[in-house]
């Protein structure tokens, strides 16, 4: 028992850093940029290509070098969710929802096919693998690489909450989500921040990428995919918009399809999970810890 | 009578002119190759036809268009092959089932926020393939194989020409029907919905309920076009009804240019048959697929072939009252 609940929250982090972007880019701009999972992929990737070329530091220090390789996917990962934003979005803003979810849908192709043919359709192995040592708490097997990934997850969520909560740029953008043309009246550079928020959104997703490919040690170009869709699910159930509530949307997210898995057989688990986020759209919309959302006008 | 019938599409020329070159198609060229390019085409017309009334008519985002070409194929490959139904009285049961499919998963969602419509759709045609691909009576990730195709009266249509007139039949009769559909009471209050939400239901259109008939004829012509593509190739396995085939239906819809439908099926066509004339481009195809998505949204929202917005002048004649003008 204790077991499924640790598989679930490890997993729930994942999805809680992943939908926190998602989350971040649609509370500001209520654009739902499906091209988010592709960038946890992009993360892995960028993370696997610095890994190879570096591998000859990396075989000593895995845990150090996995840091600074964790930090520099996500500033590349940054950088590409802002050309996404610059190339695809921006131009759109202002044009019917509609064709925004269009281009994200075509931006999430591009992603991945481009990463296809730079990476070849087979899946990579990663060159570091977190293994190692485990430690036993309440009946449960835990990994302390596992235990690094959480924390480092946490790190970054923290982070990201007291820069939302107390800096000048997280009050302009909260600002934003609120009122875009009021917060552009009270001289808040709207292009800018939406960028920053892209910035960090991709990021986060990039770093949950890299540390996905460490743990589990096989990327592809399509990885993704449901994972976007399960960051959306875990927004969802949280609340879209609220970053605390992707934070528990992902953990949710993670506890259920670990009791899930365990009651139903593995096969069946992406399909409870998509199941449990209508059901859920049906009986409380707004998620846990959301206020009521309207179509704006 | 079918004549008269095509006359009535939207332009006064163009569905003829379709027709006549979809007529003459064989005549031309009937390798086996061909015909089954041609074939697989005219399935993809009509689920881009189906996938218009839902995005291009409506504006609503449907991301698992291919979960009810997959309901279609299924339902009526299985009752075919283990309750040995024909292939034609498995199509009620088709048009049920997927009806069914459409209220369960537009139901709930189109009561919220059109986007997530969009997402919600992806994550059902996900349930869908993962389910095919775990039953045992879908056949597993093998599928099911030995589908019977068309038969009329004891006389199997299994010669790719025959059957190719067959699907063309067919499928100018569903782009007749969407464009019926399109141009009644219901197909304005889409446009209408489309255009302006919040105004259609201050004028009364009940929007939620328009909404899900929509979405509805969406399912419909999808699960249609499922049947056709089971007895088309007579094996079917979950493998073909992946989020890339929702992707290029609407890729058709949205390139050829939403809403109008002679555009879509241009579109259809266009996306059908592009990668057969580039094969040694495979690799980026998809890529290409995606820049072009956006390039087309910035640059060309309205498609390769957009709808007409104004009423064609002969009808507005008629419906112009004298000294008013």
């Amino acid at each position: 028992m204790s077991q499924i609940i640790w598989n679930g929250l490890f997993v729930g982090s994942f999805y809680a850093l992943v939908a926190l972007g998602y989350s971040m880019v649609y509370g500001i701009m209520k654009l739902l940029n499906f091209a988010h999972g592709d960038l946890y992929m992009l993360g892995a990737f960028i993370g696997f290509g610095l890994l190879v070329s570096f591998s000859g530091f990396t075989a000593t220090l895995s845990l150090v070098a996995l840091l600074v390789v964790l930090l520099l996917s996500m500033v590349g990962t940054g950088l590409a969710g802002v050309v996404i934003e610059r190339v695809a979005y921006r131009p759109l803003r202002g044009a019917p929802r509609l064709s925004l979810l269009i281009t994200a849908v075509g931006a999430s192709f591009a992603l991945e096919y481009g990463m296809r043919i730079v990476a070849g359709p087979n899946p990579e192995v990663y060159p570091v693998r977190l293994g190692g040592s485990s430690v036993h708490v309440l009946g449960a097997q835990i990994g302390i690489a596992q235990l690094v990934l959480i924390v480092i997850a946490i790190g970054l969520m923290v982070g990201l909450n007291a820069m939302v909560m107390r800096s000048r740029q997280g009050r302009a953008m909260r600002a934003i989500a609120l009122d875009p043309v009021a917060a552009r009246l009270m001289g808040v550079d709207v292009n800018r921040m939406i960028a920053i928020a892209f910035f960090i959104g991709s990021a986060l997703a990039g770093a949950a990428g890299v540390m996905a490919g460490a743990y589990y040690g096989s990327i592809t170009f399509l990885m993704g995919f449901i994972i976007g869709l399960k960051a959306f699910t875990a927004a969802v159930i949280g609340g879209i918009g609220n970053f605390k509530g992707a934070m528990l949307g992902g953990v949710v997210l993670g506890l259920l399809e670990s009791f899930g898995t365990h009651y139903l057989g593995g096969q069946w688990r992406d399909v409870f999970a998509f199941a449990f986020l209508i059901l859920f759209l049906t009986v409380r919309p707004t998620g846990l810890l959301g206020e009521r959302v309207t179509e704006r006008v | 009578m079918a004549n008269r019938a095509v006359r009535l599409l939207r332009s006064r020329w163009i569905g003829p002119i379709g027709l006549f070159a979809g007529l003459i198609g064989p005549v031309l060229i009937a390798t086996p190759y061909a015909m089954n390019v041609m074939t697989s085409a005219l399935i993809f017309v009509m689920l881009a036809v189906g996938l218009n009334i839902v995005v291009g008519q409506c504006g609503l985002l449907d991301l698992g268009y291919a979960a009810f070409f997959a309901v279609g194929a299924y339902t009526s490959g299985i009752l075919a092959t283990r309750l040995h139904w024909p292939l034609l009285a498995t199509i009620p049961a088709v048009i049920v089932v997927t009806l069914v499919a459409g209220i369960v998963v537009g139901g709930p969602t189109l009561r919220l926020r059109s986007d997530y419509l969009a997402i919600v759709t992806l994550g059902f045609g996900e349930i869908i393939r993962i389910t095919a691909n775990n039953l045992d009576i879908t056949g597993g990730p093998e599928g099911i194989y030995g589908i019977p195709s068309l038969s009329i009266a004891g006389h199997e249509l299994s010669d790719p020409v025959v059957f190719y007139y067959v699907v063309l039949v067919i499928v100018a009769a569903a782009v007749l029907g969407a464009n019926r559909l399109v141009r009644s009471r219901l197909g304005r209050a889409w446009r209408y919905i489309r255009e302006d939400e919040d105004a259609a239901e201050a004028m009364g259109v009940h929007t939620y309920r328009v909404k899900l008939a929509a979405y509805i004829a969406g399912a419909i012509w999808g699960g249609l076009a499922g049947v056709l593509f089971g007895a088309q190739l007579s094996a079917i396995s979950p493998a073909s009804f992946t989020f890339l085939q929702s992707a290029l239906v609407l890729m058709a819809v949205v390139l050829g240019g939403m809403g109008s439908t002679p555009g879509v099926v241009i579109g259809a066509l266009f996306v059908t048959m592009l990668p057969e004339a580039l094969r040694g481009l495979a690799d980026y195809r998809y890529f290409a697929f995606g820049v072009l998505l956006i390039v087309v949204m910035v640059l060309r929202p309205q498609g390769l072939w957009p709808a007409r917005r104004r009423e064609p002048d002969r009808t507005a004649r008629r419906s112009t009252v004298e000294g008013i003008r």
